[in-house]
């Protein structure tokens, strides 16, 4: 059961009672049938790459891993659907759709092992979602079952569905709700072309501000990254992908469509790069240089773990215009904490991942490291942003939660929550904190620069 | 202004005295669904942009705040909501529009109402003021009541403030026609949906095939060469005509019918007159075949039919399976457990 005892956030682990590995529905239905029957928790499980200990299994708790339902049941290259069970890899939709010049757009960077039942528990992002949306804007139907044995059929294969957008609340539930059995997602055609722009800047701030203004000129880039100099530094170091050594900052801006609009869009972002004194501008002209210029973004989080023994990842949400001033703030944190952050982000969506580098072997590094981490969440939420843009709440964030949510409306989660699970047993004690708990704090905490995942890319 | 405080207050009186409120915005869409017999708590008063940052792409406003307003101040910006949505009327209201969760034509390849809303302020049964979401595309704290109320029709709460992901206007759109009859168009519009082209609407009706291309203008002549077609200018029909129902086919309907269908469906013949907009996946008919037998043919297809405008006392929404029909009443329970809010006016039952 070893395997089984943490996700990818490898900090927070339990053996659990015990784990089903069901290979059929019906399996599924007689185990929550009899866990719902004897009271027992349930924590369901997909790949377990999970960043947020949502899928930490209960002492007390049977662990639901799906991982076996890993069968594409169908693909339907006119409507444009491909119909899942949950266990189905992420890259493995786009793969068995590209014969038909389609994909599934959502590609968190976990997606060579990551399944698609966990990325509808989680509503994952991943670096296009700028343009092309969140699990929720990808997601036609997702079939649940609930702990007292319903099974509810939520959304269509059509664009809607009558009655409340259950749908939608299931995305980014975090198995609080049901154990998701099978997902219909929607398949995109193909871009024609994608070309990315890697442009280098003298401080972060004008690199923010170069952000805002790509976004304000009416352009929706696929993906819009940013990197400070101490992860370009590291990414040199790691696999030399030909950053910009002297830059305070990067960007790598990647635009995809039919040839002639990323043509004249590009033209425009290099206008911009220009009267935004970027000290220096690639452009790819090949899908190899392409590849190769996010090769130094896909490595940030490894190459990073290599200049300290532990690291610890943030994932909090701010309005773009917030850029310069968290940033500043969080570089004047890192000053007074005496511990160095590696700015690593979805930079379009305001999604930051600041990599707070500290010792575990050092006397109250990890402490101080933690408290830092609390402080830029806190940040965040001032800044009008949330604890989390992508990684979830799960076990990690439970406490930021409480900063987050007033009292009324952690107590609307809870009803919520009752009404989908009235005796409280799929995945107990995640997500939504009780009132009375919010006290800890956690993160994601990588030791010895050691990923959960070590071959995963992670960004 | 700012009446967030008399709504509170009127709505905790109606607490206090068990005693049900009809929502009103602007009452653009009372002909949708149920009317809801009870004492009217009109929110249209309440209105005002709170933040427009267009930098930002994000707009949040009082749920009073005329959609038509939002409309302008954002086109002043080069911007819009892509979810095109109806307003069926000049006093239509944001959060009427939330309520209703309609979406125009360019919704199968844009996104639904839904997929734009980011954050919502509402009362909820208990007459607490809730807030969720917030001004950020991605926020996975908790579980998504923004979206879910889009589409409740003011069941869970009375919205106060919404916020929207907002786009820039596409820089061209070009208009494509095609004569063809419907099984045709259907073929067609689905083929070329599944190629990258830059659609952003495609209806059918009357023997005749519009398509909407929105984008750069060099990429909208290359797709319309790659589509066989030219811009049409004259006898096309304007993209808000459809969208706001003004064309003759609306009009003129008697009983009008909503089929939400996957896409590539094939014609489905109701015995009357139909309009296929959303490249196939909403289909609008003026037919006089009862309910049941909409309804089945809808399912058969792995769709639904709403009953949109017209008809007598009939049922207006597709039935829910009684498992999924079970959690509604829940999830309104949860929200609202005195059953105030706008009772009757999506479920005859609650």
């Amino acid at each position: 059961m070893r395997p089984f005892e943490c996700d990818g956030l490898s900090v927070y682990r339990a053996l659990p009672l015990m784990v089903a590995l069901p290979t059929n529905t019906g399996q599924v239905r007689e185990i929550l049938k009899t866990c719902y029957r004897l009271g027992v928790p349930v924590v369901t499980r997909g790949a377990g790459t999970g960043l947020s200990g949502g899928a930490l299994p209960l002492e007390q708790g049977l662990l639901l891993v799906l991982t076996k339902l890993n069968r594409i049941l169908a693909i339907d290259p006119l409507n444009r659907t491909a119909r899942l069970e949950p266990g189905v890899r992420n890259q493995a939709i786009s793969e068995s759709a590209a014969r038909y010049g389609l994909y599934y757009a959502p590609d968190p960077s976990s997606q060579v092992a990551c399944s698609i039942g966990g990325n509808v528990a989680e509503n994952s992002g991943g670096v296009h979602c700028l343009k092309y949306g969140l699990t929720v804007h990808n997601v036609l139907e997702v079939t649940v079952l609930t702990i007292e044995g319903d099974e509810l059929v939520l959304g269509s294969e059509a664009l809607d569905a009558p009655g409340f957008d259950l749908l939608a609340l299931i995305n980014g539930s975090e198995g609080m709700l049901g154990v998701i059995i099978e997902v219909v997602v929607r398949l995109l055609p193909l871009p024609e072309t994608a070309q990315v722009v890697l442009a280098g800047f003298a401080s972060s701030e004008a690199a923010a501000a170069t952000v805002s203004e790509i976004i304000g000129a009416g352009i929706v880039p696929a993906g819009l990254e940013m990197m400070d100099r101490l992860s370009v530094e590291a990414v040199e170091a790691f696999n030399s992908p030909g950053y910009p050594r002297d830059a305070e900052a990067v960007l790598l801006c990647e635009l995809d469509g039919g040839e002639a609009e990323v043509a004249e869009q590009m033209t425009r972002v290099r206008e911009i790069l220009e009267t935004q004194r970027a000290s220096s501008v690639t452009v790819s002209h090949s899908e190899s240089e392409r590849l190769r210029l996010w090769q130094g973004r896909k490595n940030a989080f490894p190459a990073v773990g290599r200049i300290k023994p532990d690291y610890y990842c943030m994932d909090g949400t701010i309005p773009r215009r917030e850029l310069p001033r968290v940033l500043a703030d969080i570089s004047a944190a890192s000053s007074r904490y005496g511990l160095a952050v590696a700015n690593v982000f979805h930079a379009g969506d305001g999604n930051l991942h600041p990599l707070i580098l500290y010792d575990a072997n050092q006397q109250d590094e990890l402490e101080k490291a933690e408290r830092l981490g609390a402080e830029i969440l806190t940040m965040c939420i001032e800044a009008g942003g949330t604890v989390t843009g992508e990684h979830g709440v799960g076990m990690e964030k439970i406490d930021s939660m409480c900063e987050q949510f007033p009292a009324a409306e952690l107590e609307q989660f809870h009803a919520l929550k009752y009404a989908f699970d009235p005796p409280g047993l799929l995945n107990p004690g995640k997500a939504v904190p009780t009132l009375h708990r919010c006290a800890e704090l956690g993160a994601m905490h990588v030791h010895g620069g050691k990923l959960p995942f070590p071959d995963l890319p992670r960004f | 202004m700012d009446l967030q405080q008399s709504i509170v207050q009127k709505v905790r009186e109606a607490i206090e005295k068990r005693s049900p409120v009809a929502i009103i915005g602007g009452n653009t869409k009372a002909f949708y669904g149920y009317p809801s017999e009870a004492e009217e708590l009109d929110i249209s008063g309440h209105r005002g942009v709170l933040e427009y940052d267009p930098g930002e792409l994000v707009i949040s406003c009082r749920s009073g705040s005329l959609l038509s307003d939002i409309s302008v101040i954002l086109a002043e910006q080069g911007q819009y909501l892509p979810f095109e949505p109806p307003a069926f009327g000049e006093q239509a209201t944001i959060g009427g529009t939330v309520a209703c969760g309609f979406s125009g034509p360019r919704r199968p390849w844009s996104g639904s109402l839904r997929d734009y809303l980011l954050g919502v302020k509402l009362i909820n049964g208990k007459g607490e003021v809730v807030s969720y979401g917030g001004q950020v595309m991605k926020n996975v704290a908790g579980y998504d009541i923004s979206r879910l109320m889009a589409g409740s029709m003011g069941t869970l709460g009375v919205l106060l403030e919404v916020s929207f992901k907002v786009l820039p206007v596409p820089a061209h759109e070009m208009t494509l026609g095609f004569d063809c009859d419907q099984a045709e168009a259907i073929r067609k519009i689905n083929s070329w949906s599944g190629l990258p082209l830059p659609l952003s609407g495609a209806f059918w009706n009357q023997g005749q095939l519009q398509v909407r291309l929105s984008g750069a203008g060099s990429e909208l002549s290359r797709a319309a060469k790659r589509m066989r077609a030219e811009e049409i200018n004259e006898n096309c029909v304007a993209w808000s005509e459809l969208r706001e129902h003004r064309m003759d086919f609306f009009t003129n309907a008697a009983r009008l019918w909503r089929l939400s269908l996957p896409a590539a469906t094939g014609p489905i013949d109701l015995g009357g007159n139909c309009l296929v907009d959303w490249g196939g996946a909403q289909r609008w008919y003026d037919t006089q075949l009862p309910a049941l037998g909409v309804r089945r043919l809808a399912a058969a297809a792995g769709g639904h039919a709403t009953l949109f405008r017209g008809g007598s006392n009939e049922e207006r929404f597709h039935p829910l399976t009684p498992a999924v029909k079970r959690m509604h009443l829940r999830v309104k329970q949860a929200f609202d457990p005195l059953a105030l809010f706008n009772p009757g006016r999506m479920s005859r039952d609650w």
